[in-house]
């Protein structure tokens, strides 16, 4: 029996992982304006003993948390919906995700600035909304993933046709929206953890069952049909999964997609195709990604701060091209 | 009552009729083979029965019962198919492809239990894979690809095995090498087998049964000898043949000298 010996180098790349998400726990909690020790933090944690006890447990930690989470969340429905369409370009970007949240919280934020705390919901709702929409113009006796893709594209820049006619109406207002449109994590509170803490265990408890799912999916609509999958059902429930784990991340966060497309193709290529290994490396990877372009926003040009989406994007910019050169297909 | 069979099954792709009042009845432990010409239907009829082309009208039915209204797993358990385009991502290695041919049985874990391990293994034996069982997909041969498609789908543990074109793209020897490997699962496993052949003299060769399929409906049916036939291959393939005997099969062949 060979079956368990194949899949150890993959287990230890996933324990690798595993520490570089705790070692980036405590690099995100540990840095910023005041530099924090390891052994501070946790004791501060668990003994709540420390001079610094308020910047750690009410400020850093927080949004440490949070950091982690959102990574977790975009980088999950990343990964849902690359298996969906089997198509490793794929993100929540593509379902109308960030569009439909961009134009929702930019109606909020433009026009009824009075509701200002109305913006995660109209956010979510935008995300949610799109992607339904993106389904329903894909429908045709099945959604194929050619479709969807193409319905995602054309409902995307209508959505942020919408988003930009609202700036330019508007100019006067845009710099308020900055902030939400980049995505970034200041002014994280753990009332914003509490907000994601929900979809984020919504997404872990799934990772039990999505593997096995689109790992047969991988083998084509008529395969999996075959094997007992009810594939049209299979990749509603995925989409609509995929959306409200993209949906809760950006309406906290802002326009962080970004990360659901390289967080699953980095995965991809230390762990290959196989979903079972790949929903773990995610997870742990896309915290920590988070964590760490969250740490480098805050350090890089301290005291002043820059939106993490700009970060990932400059440094997720080139690694993600640096990959499409290095591999294709996969 | 037939095994597994069709009653006016229709089906459409928009106003485009695929199949018209298809009834076909194939019995337990036979080899069924669909042969046409191409746009005849017959990979439709194999995607209707596979439940990858929705049917527009009439059933089709499995042991008496419509397909409809039986579970996915459950057909899964006794239906495998393999349709002529399959997906392989590059780094799956054969004894991983055969072990998503459990799926259907896996329980709520979706863990191979022992057992499942074991009907995987058997899948790779009875396939002749054992040797390549670790090896990538990609890095196979076309007919051991095919075989390792084949053991995923024994891996059912089926009693029905539907095939869309399993020999197209091979070689002759991997084409004779397929037939041969469907042929003796058919005997040792009593395997109901249905499939898309596109060589005529194959379907003749390994087939009890044959349909012959044009335009969506079907044209004839019955053994090789009735439908190896100077005026059948006039009319539906259009061609002008000799027809043979082997003396050692006893199966009839033909050699085609113009199209009509």
């Amino acid at each position: 029996m060979k079956f368990k010996r194949k899949g150890f180098n993959k287990i230890g790349i996933i324990s690798i992982l595993f520490w570089i998400f705790i070692s980036s726990f405590f690099l995100s909690v540990g840095n910023g304006v005041v530099k924090l020790s390891p052994g501070e933090i946790v004791k501060s944690i668990f003994f709540k003993e420390s001079s610094n006890f308020q910047i750690i447990w009410n400020v850093r930690i927080p949004r440490t948390l949070v950091a982690a989470l959102v990574g977790i969340c975009l980088s999950l429905s990343g990964v849902i919906l690359q298996g969906i369409m089997r198509n490793s370009l794929a993100g929540p970007n593509i379902i109308g995700v960030s569009s439909g949240a961009g134009l929702f919280a930019l109606i909020i934020l433009i026009i009824f600035p009075q509701y200002y705390y109305l913006v995660p919901m109209a956010a979510f709702s935008g995300a949610l909304f799109a992607t339904l929409i993106v389904y329903i113009l894909a429908w045709k006796e099945g959604a194929q993933p050619t479709r969807l893709i193409l319905a995602g594209v054309a409902v995307s820049s209508i959505f942020s046709a919408g988003s930009n006619a609202l700036m330019t109406f508007f100019p006067e207002k845009v710099s308020g929206t900055i902030n939400f449109m980049v995505g970034g994590l200041s002014a994280i509170t753990w009332l914003d953890f509490k907000m994601i803490l929900p979809y984020a265990i919504i997404g872990l408890i799934s990772s039990f069952f999505l593997p096995s799912k689109l790992n047969i999916l991988a083998l084509g609509d008529e395969v999996a049909t075959g094997l007992g999958l009810n594939v049209e059902k299979t990749r509603l429930t995925f989409i609509i999964l995929s959306s409200l784990l993209a949906g809760s991340a950006v309406s906290i966060v802002g326009l962080l997609g970004f990360i659901g497309l390289i967080v699953p193709h980095m995965a991809r290529l230390l762990l290959g195709s196989d979903y079972r290994y790949l929903f773990p490396g995610t997870i742990l990877l896309g915290a920590s990604t988070l964590m760490i372009c969250d740490t480098l926003s805050r350090v890089l040009f301290a005291p002043m701060e820059i939106p993490v989406g700009i970060i990932m994007s400059i440094i997720g910019g080139p690694f993600f091209l640096y990959i499409l050169r290095q591999k294709e297909g996969l | 009552m037939a095994y597994i069979e069709t009653r006016q099954l229709t089906v459409k792709y928009g106003e485009k009729v695929a199949l018209r009042d298809v009834n076909i009845k194939i019995d337990q432990g036979s080899i069924v083979s669909i042969i046409g010409p191409n746009g005849s239907g017959k990979s439709t009829l194999v995607k209707a029965i596979g439940r990858s082309v929705k049917v527009s009208g009439g059933g089709i039915y499995f042991q008496d019962r419509d397909i409809l209204s039986l579970g996915n797993k459950y057909l899964a358990k006794e239906i495998a198919v393999l349709p002529q385009i399959k997906r392989t991502p590059k780094d799956l290695s054969v004894e991983n492809l055969v072990s998503y041919g459990r799926y259907p049985h896996l329980g709520f874990g979706k863990k191979l239990t022992r057992t499942d391990k074991e009907i995987v293994t058997w899948a790779i034996e009875n396939t002749g894979l054992s040797q390549y069982s670790q090896r990538l997909l990609y890095s196979l041969s076309g007919g051991e690809r095919q075989r390792a498609w084949i053991a995923m789908a024994l891996a059912q543990k089926p009693n029905i095995l539907i095939l869309d074109e399993p020999t197209t793209f091979l070689d002759i020897s991997f084409q004779v090498e397929i037939l041969e490997l469907i042929k003796e699962l058919n005997k040792t496993l009593g395997l109901t087998v249905i499939m898309v052949l596109h060589d005529l003299n194959q379907a003749a060769r390994y087939s009890d049964e044959i349909y012959v399929l044009s335009q969506g409906e079907v044209q004839h049916y019955g053994n090789p000898d009735s439908t190896i036939r100077e005026n059948l291959l006039r009319e539906i393939f259009k061609i002008e043949a000799h027809i043979y005997r082997d003396e050692i099969s006893g199966c009839p062949y033909f050699i085609p000298y113009k199209i009509t």
